[in-house]
């Protein structure tokens, strides 16, 4: 790779044995890609030394000193451990797996917790951001259009591709890692123009317009394109942006898809043959009533027993508007006594719906509000779960795999009447 | 086809390009299925658990993986990288398709890794095969009992 003086400066030792040795992992990495330089990159995304058991057992540490060791070895893949000082540019923490305040409701155990927040704790004495979401676009966390970003989630990589035009490729944990010391990643995929056109064009010929019909055009969608860049037409209402986080979080989990395009509305999509980059598509696919229906068949299979006993919202983490919809589907009323209620969320929009009073009318309803995780993050349901129903497209294709369940899919209203009822009444569209 | 046959074994060379360095020797496993890491691999027992994957149930470790490419949740290499921890990695990735995911994978795994390969290898390899992978070359070798003519 061609490195710039002061990045010679980073792998020289110059700037810190940290840095150095974050240098070298960023270089076999972009060897390995084929990229011939770095970009500069100033918005991490990552799970910067998390904790897990098989990595203390592994490392022979305690939760108290592990953190410079599981960075350096786990993160840095460096074989010498290495004090880690503060980050050099915008860097934030993403999703962990324990809930500070609802740990015991996700039946984690308190070295769980004490394990979190210790790891946690160091993670904000470098100056690492402690969004703790899989939506830091949510949480205070918005990139600029162009800017070069470095993120893990593909639920908030396609986000941040698509909706909001900033550049990043689906990073991981080392890497991520690196990048926070560095300010450097791969000049490789989406921080390239050339790359960012669309190659299959989606020509939609069925009303798209709630939560619901997003998250089953995006599940068709990365299921027919796999890994490529699709451009959508048709017949769809402006999206707003809980459509997005549920559209590209469908996309990215049946299928691949890192960035999308929706004609007239997406930042570089103007018009279809701007988004095409004036090339032909390798291929154009209608999604009628027939794929719709298929999709939605599809997202159901995993489910026949209509006795619900878990309802989990808020996968990508909700938004304040769907915490308005679903304390106004519950004012008043309570859960059966034969279900569990989770909505899940950011510490950021619980603070704000915590604030306008959301909260309390989900708890009172015998909700649960929690942070920080989700069910197949955490890989926690309320003991005893059989049959879950969910209004997450991405949810229903992880959740009956990681755990053995049965999984419904529908709408937010769907699955609120399924938590009030014990039954699922959803209808097919 | 690049083949020749010495001492009873068909041995076919495929040229591609290093994407980590290293030596390593073992029995092919081949799917045509892209791998996920996080939620598709237990990286505590080297198997494949997605649901409807060809490969479901089955053991990668030790073995010389040999695949289209990696697809799924950005814990993809930190899943991969836990079973170099756990004892239960491959010793080589075959691939055809690059992305950040098998890159990072790759290297923070420390396995000799070649892609862009000149035949298909998903089409030449067989599951079973002896393969050598020299990933400071780009070279994948194939190993089998010549057909007896």
């Amino acid at each position: 790779m061609q490195l710039t003086d002061a990045e010679r400066a980073l792998c020289d030792g110059s700037e810190g044995k940290a840095k150095q040795k974050a240098m070298d992992l960023l270089i076999r990495y972009g060897e390995a890609l084929g990229a011939e330089r770095f970009v500069n990159t100033t918005n991490v995304a990552g799970v910067p030394g998390y904790y897990n058991p098989v990595l203390l057992d592994y490392y022979k540490v305690t939760a108290e000193d592990a953190y410079d060791v599981i960075y350096s070895r786990f993160d840095l893949d460096s074989d010498e451990v290495v004090e880690v000082p503060r980050m050099m540019v915008n860097s934030c923490a993403l999703q962990g797996g324990v809930d500070a305040e609802g740990w015991q409701t996700l039946g984690k155990s308190i070295d769980a917790l004490r394990m979190s927040e210790t790891s946690e704790a160091a993670s904000a004495a470098r100056g690492i951001r402690i969004l703790k979401t899989c939506t830091p676009y949510l949480a205070g966390n918005v990139p600029v259009q162009g800017e070069h970003c470095a993120w893990m989630e593909s639920s908030a990589v396609v986000y941040c591709n698509s909706v909001l035009g900033a550049r990043t490729n689906t990073e991981g944990r080392e890497s991520t890692s690196a990048a926070m010391l560095t300010g450097k990643i791969p000049d490789f995929g989406f921080h390239r123009d050339q790359n960012r056109c669309a190659t299959h064009h989606i020509e939609v010929e069925v009303e798209v317009a709630s939560l619901m019909d997003w998250g089953m055009l995006g599940y068709f969608i990365g299921a027919t394109v796999g890994e490529h860049i699709p451009v959508v037409t048709g017949r769809f209402s402006r999206p707003e942006l809980i459509h997005h986080k549920h559209f590209g979080a469908a996309a990215a989990s049946s299928g691949g898809v890192e960035m999308y395009h929706l004609e007239g509305i997406t930042p570089e999509a103007p018009t279809l043959e701007k988004a095409l980059g004036a090339r032909a598509p390798l291929a154009v696919i209608p999604y009628g009533k027939t794929e719709q229906q298929r999709t939605y068949d599809e997202l159901n299979s995993k489910a026949s027993d209509p006795n619900v006993d878990f309802v989990m919202l808020g996968c990508p983490h909700a938004a304040l508007e769907q915490f308005r919809e679903i304390a106004s589907l519950l004012e008043g009323k309570r859960i059966s006594t034969h279900c569990n209620l989770w909505l899940f969320t950011s510490r950021a929009v619980k603070g704000e719906a915590d604030a306008l009073g959301y909260t309390k009318v989900i708890r009172a309803a015998g909700g649960a509000v929690l942070t920080d995780t989700c069910s197949s993050i955490a890989q926690a349901i309320p003991p005893g779960t059989k049959v879950a129903a969910l209004d997450s497209a991405k949810q229903t294709h992880y959740l009956p795999a990681i755990m053995g369940i049965q999984a419904w899919f529908g709408s937010t209203a769907d699955c609120i009447d399924a938590a009030l009822t014990g039954r699922w009444n959803g209808r097919r569209p | 086809m690049n083949a020749t046959v010495v001492n009873q074994q068909q041995i076919i060379t495929l040229r591609g390009r290093k994407v980590v360095g290293g030596y390593a020797a073992g029995e092919a496993l081949v799917t045509k299925d892209t791998i996920s890491g996080w939620g598709g691999i237990n990286p505590m027992t080297g198997t494949v658990i997605e649901t409807r994957h060809e490969l479901r149930g089955q053991t990668f470790k030790d073995k010389i993986l040999v695949f289209p490419g990696a697809k799924g949740s950005s814990g993809w290499s930190a899943a991969f990288h836990l079973t170099r921890l756990t004892g239960m990695a491959p010793k080589a990735f075959v691939f055809n398709e690059m992305t950040t995911k098998i890159a990072l994978g790759a290297v923070v795994m420390r396995i000799p890794s070649v892609t862009d390969l000149d035949q298909d290898p998903l089409q030449v390899i067989q599951t079973g095969d002896w393969v050598i992978v020299d990933g400071d070359r780009g070279i994948v070798e194939v190993r089998r009992p010549a057909l007896r003519g």
